[in-house]
């Protein structure tokens, strides 16, 4: 991919809006539609697009799997900690009423946590699956 | 009329029905895992298509609108995709394994393989 | 404060500490981990159950939605009975797990099995403890994909083809569950199991109710192994790590059984259904050709692990039989099955794994001799064996003895013969296994062979005496049985 200057360029152009918008989803999504399954993969397409012009080692490099690893299970024990954290201030399991000084501020902020952790386990969930096999055949390929 | 009102309907059986018989008759394990999942597709279209009410619109509050699409099947869809997702992806990724365990994908190779040993 | 989170704390623990082993990443703090997290849950179960049989069926709204809106986690006695089960079995599978893991797992991919286990943990004790029919297929998906990892994860390359071909089945049920879900919701608007149970009986002259039903058991079916939809679960155990065979060949399929039996007599009211359709005899049908069928071919296998795969499709028709007589003695006896043939079957693999860790191999020309060797663990082999025959003295005679009340009150006299054919064929199949151990000579060229480490012994010797002490005087689960099949039945008369 070296010499399609017109992929490479305009990838590059379309990267941080690509991630914005994932952001947007994953934050408005709780006015309009979206939220952490769409934004993540939305993320995860930029990496993936990233990795599609410059090569999955040059992706690598960027989100190095521990780190990506790293964020998955964090991901996960951020939703899964929300839930507990309301359990602490005397609501039922994943009560996010208790969150907050009042009921409706509670939900907001619950509902943005969970969906962040969501966010995260599925954007790292995609980036890992598509490093994982697009990075399995190429190493067969160099041996 | 019934039959064109259900449309729908035919479509999921359509689908349910072909993405049921690739998974049986597919000796190939890729071919095999993308039937299963146009099976599992199928039922998200039949969820999606009960949830629709007649001139309702997106469930999101509005002044100039009294009728909303049922919400639920659409969300209960969302994860039953990520499972589909999930399901896939793993599904692919023994299929790899497979391969390079076996040298081949395809069912039959694999069952004389599997012969061969004790 | 702390007892009433308790179903949440159920679930809850082990899918935290999943995510927690995959960011320790050592295969020591991960084992300490999940051990410790899986014993907690165990007395998480405990004291789930004594507050069911103390203050009764326990619910418990999520996120303090009220049910039917929300999700609703929804304790009764059977579910609390699972619980335990699961739980237990986990529980003794984990001192094991440590020293058979070491062995037959990558050392750098030990975490994940790990992380795995904990998750499949979570999604069988939620389909256990969920209140809702959607939550069940999400939990039921989550400890299916575990499990075929965890399968995948053994050494012959035939393990990654008996994956795919559960990975493949196991979809296919879990979409028919969902298709079957998805059409009761459409005729009742409710996904609550407890609501739906309110509403499903008095709609049953109903076509999509009726395929609903059909969609719902044959789903559920595939995943239990029932005879026909059996194929992927011989070569699921036999090539699977031990540890996960012994933690799936007695919690996955007992789950299964525990789902098709919420989903007739609770969801379904059971008795109507009974009256009206073919369903029972269709049960009553498949059950006894699975305990048949599934014997006969367990007498022709050469591999000891497929012999008792074989075995379990077997065990599994005993339940199912149970369960199609609609009476409460039958159904109790399927459901103290659970019990029993969880606990006889985690020991028999559990002292095949102790032999192979020693011996390397599972064919009966590896085991001739052991007994002398392995006096504990062919000991508690032979235990196990005979609870399979259901020889008095041993669980599996509790079982055997109501089912055949339940089958002589129900005037089924085919059913008395099969299961006292099958009890025959058990002998015949289990005493291929004795007689290699103890009445054949040791192979000359072997070497010094000791017995398993402690830490293997202990779990094989608890679940040996299980099944004595159980079959002997305690009977407690036959008493508890009793009063869930009671309550189930006796919901809706």
């Amino acid at each position: 991919m070296k010499h399609k200057a017109v992929l490479r360029v305009s990838s590059k152009l379309l990267m941080p809006p690509i991630m914005l918008f994932a952001l947007y989803v994953q934050f408005h999504g709780d006015f309009g539609p979206g939220g952490g399954f769409q934004a993540g993969v939305i993320f995860a397409s930029a990496f993936i697009l990233y990795a599609l012009l410059f090569g999955v080692n040059q992706a690598r490099r960027v989100a190095p799997a521990g780190v990506i690893r790293t964020t998955l299970a964090l991901g996960v024990l951020l939703y899964a900690g929300t839930g507990v954290v309301g359990l602490l201030l005397g609501g039922n399991y994943l009560n996010y009423s208790v969150l907050a000084h009042d009921q409706v501020h509670g939900q907001h902020l619950g509902i943005l946590i969970i969906e962040f952790g969501v966010g995260m386990t599925v954007a790292s969930a995609m980036i890992t699956i598509f490093f994982i096999f697009a990075g399995r055949g190429r190493d067969e390929r160099g041996e | 009329m019934a039959f064109a009102g259900l449309y729908n309907y035919w479509i999921v059986v359509v689908l349910m029905m072909i993405g049921f018989y690739v998974v049986i008759a597919q000796g190939n394990l890729v071919k095999k895992i993308f039937g299963l999942n146009i099976f599992q597709v199928s039922v998200f279209v039949l969820y999606i298509t009960m949830s629709k009410v007649d001139g309702g619109t997106a469930p999101i509050l509005d002044d100039r609108y009294q009728v909303y699409s049922n919400p639920l099947p659409h969300v209960l869809i969302l994860t039953a995709i990520v499972v589909g997702v999930a399901t896939m992806a793993l599904g692919l990724a023994l299929v790899v394994r497979i391969r390079e365990a076996y040298g081949t994908i395809e069912e039959e190779e694999i069952e004389q393989q599997e012969g061969e040993l004790p | 404060m702390i007892s009433a989170h308790l179903p949440a704390l159920q679930v809850v623990v082990p899918l935290l500490a999943a995510p927690v082993c995959l960011l320790l990443r050592n295969r020591h703090a991960a084992w300490l981990l999940a051990a410790l997290v899986t014993w907690a849950t165990f007395i998480i179960a405990l004291g789930l159950l004594a507050q069911v049989a103390d203050r009764g069926t326990i619910s418990y709204a999520i996120g303090d939605w009220a049910p039917p809106w929300g999700i609703e986690y929804r304790v009764d006695l059977f579910g609390a009975l699972v619980l335990v089960i699961v739980s237990g079995i986990g529980s003794l599978v984990m001192p094991f797990a440590r020293i058979n893991v070491e062995r037959e797992i990558p050392a750098e991919r030990i975490y994940l099995f790990y992380v795995m286990y904990l998750l499949c943990l979570t999604g069988l004790l939620g389909i256990a403890i969920t209140g809702d029919a959607f939550n069940l297929f999400v939990f039921l998906e989550i400890s299916s994909l575990s499990s075929y990892v965890l399968i995948s994860l053994g050494h012959d390359r035939r393990a990654l083809t008996a994956a795919l071909r559960y990975l493949i089945m196991g979809t296919l049920g879990a979409t028919f569950y969902v298709i079957g879900i998805g059409l009761l919701y459409m005729v009742t608007g409710t996904l609550n199991m407890a609501d739906l149970a309110q509403r499903v009986p008095d709609l049953l002259h109903l076509r999509t109710v009726e395929a609903a039903l059909a969609f719902l058991i044959v789903g559920i079916s595939l995943k239990l192994a029932l005879f026909p939809l059996h194929l992927w679960l011989p070569n699921a155990y036999a090539f699977a790590p031990t540890t996960v065979t012994i933690f799936l060949a007695a919690t996955a399929t007992k789950v299964s059984v525990y789902v098709i039996i919420r989903i007739i007599y609770t969801v379904y009211g059971g008795a109507p259904i009974f009256r009206e359709g073919i369903l029972n005899e269709a049960l009553m049908g498949l059950g006894m050709l699975s305990m048949v069928a599934a014997g006969l071919v367990a007498i022709y296998q050469s591999n000891v692990k497929r012999l008792l795969a074989y075995s379990s499709v077997s065990q599994i028709g005993y339940m199912v039989l149970g369960l199609s007589f609609g009476s409460v003695i039958g159904l109790a006896a399927g459901i103290v099955h659970l019990f029993n043939h969880a606990i006889m079957k985690a020991a028999l693999f559990m002292a095949l794994g102790c032999a192979t860790q020693q011996v390397r191999a599972v064919s009966f020309d590896d085991l001739a001799g052991l007994g002398r060797q392995m006096p504990v663990t062919m000991g508690a082999l032979v235990v196990g064996a005979l609870s399979l025959i259901g020889l008095p003295l041993t669980v599996g005679f509790v079982t055997k003895w109501y089912l055949i009340q339940a089958a002589l009150q129900d005037g089924a006299w085919l059913a008395v013969i099969v299961i006292l054919a099958s009890g025959l064929f058990a002998v015949v199949y289990t005493w291929r296994i004795v007689e290699a151990a103890y009445f054949r000579p040791l192979p000359e060229d072997r070497e010094e062979v000791r017995e398993a480490p402690l830490g293997m012994l202990i779990p094989l010797v608890i679940l040996a005496g299980a099944c004595v002490v159980f079959g002997i005087g305690a009977t407690w689960p036959m008493d508890l049985a009793l009063a869930a099949a009671e309550s189930l039945i006796g919901a809706r008369p």
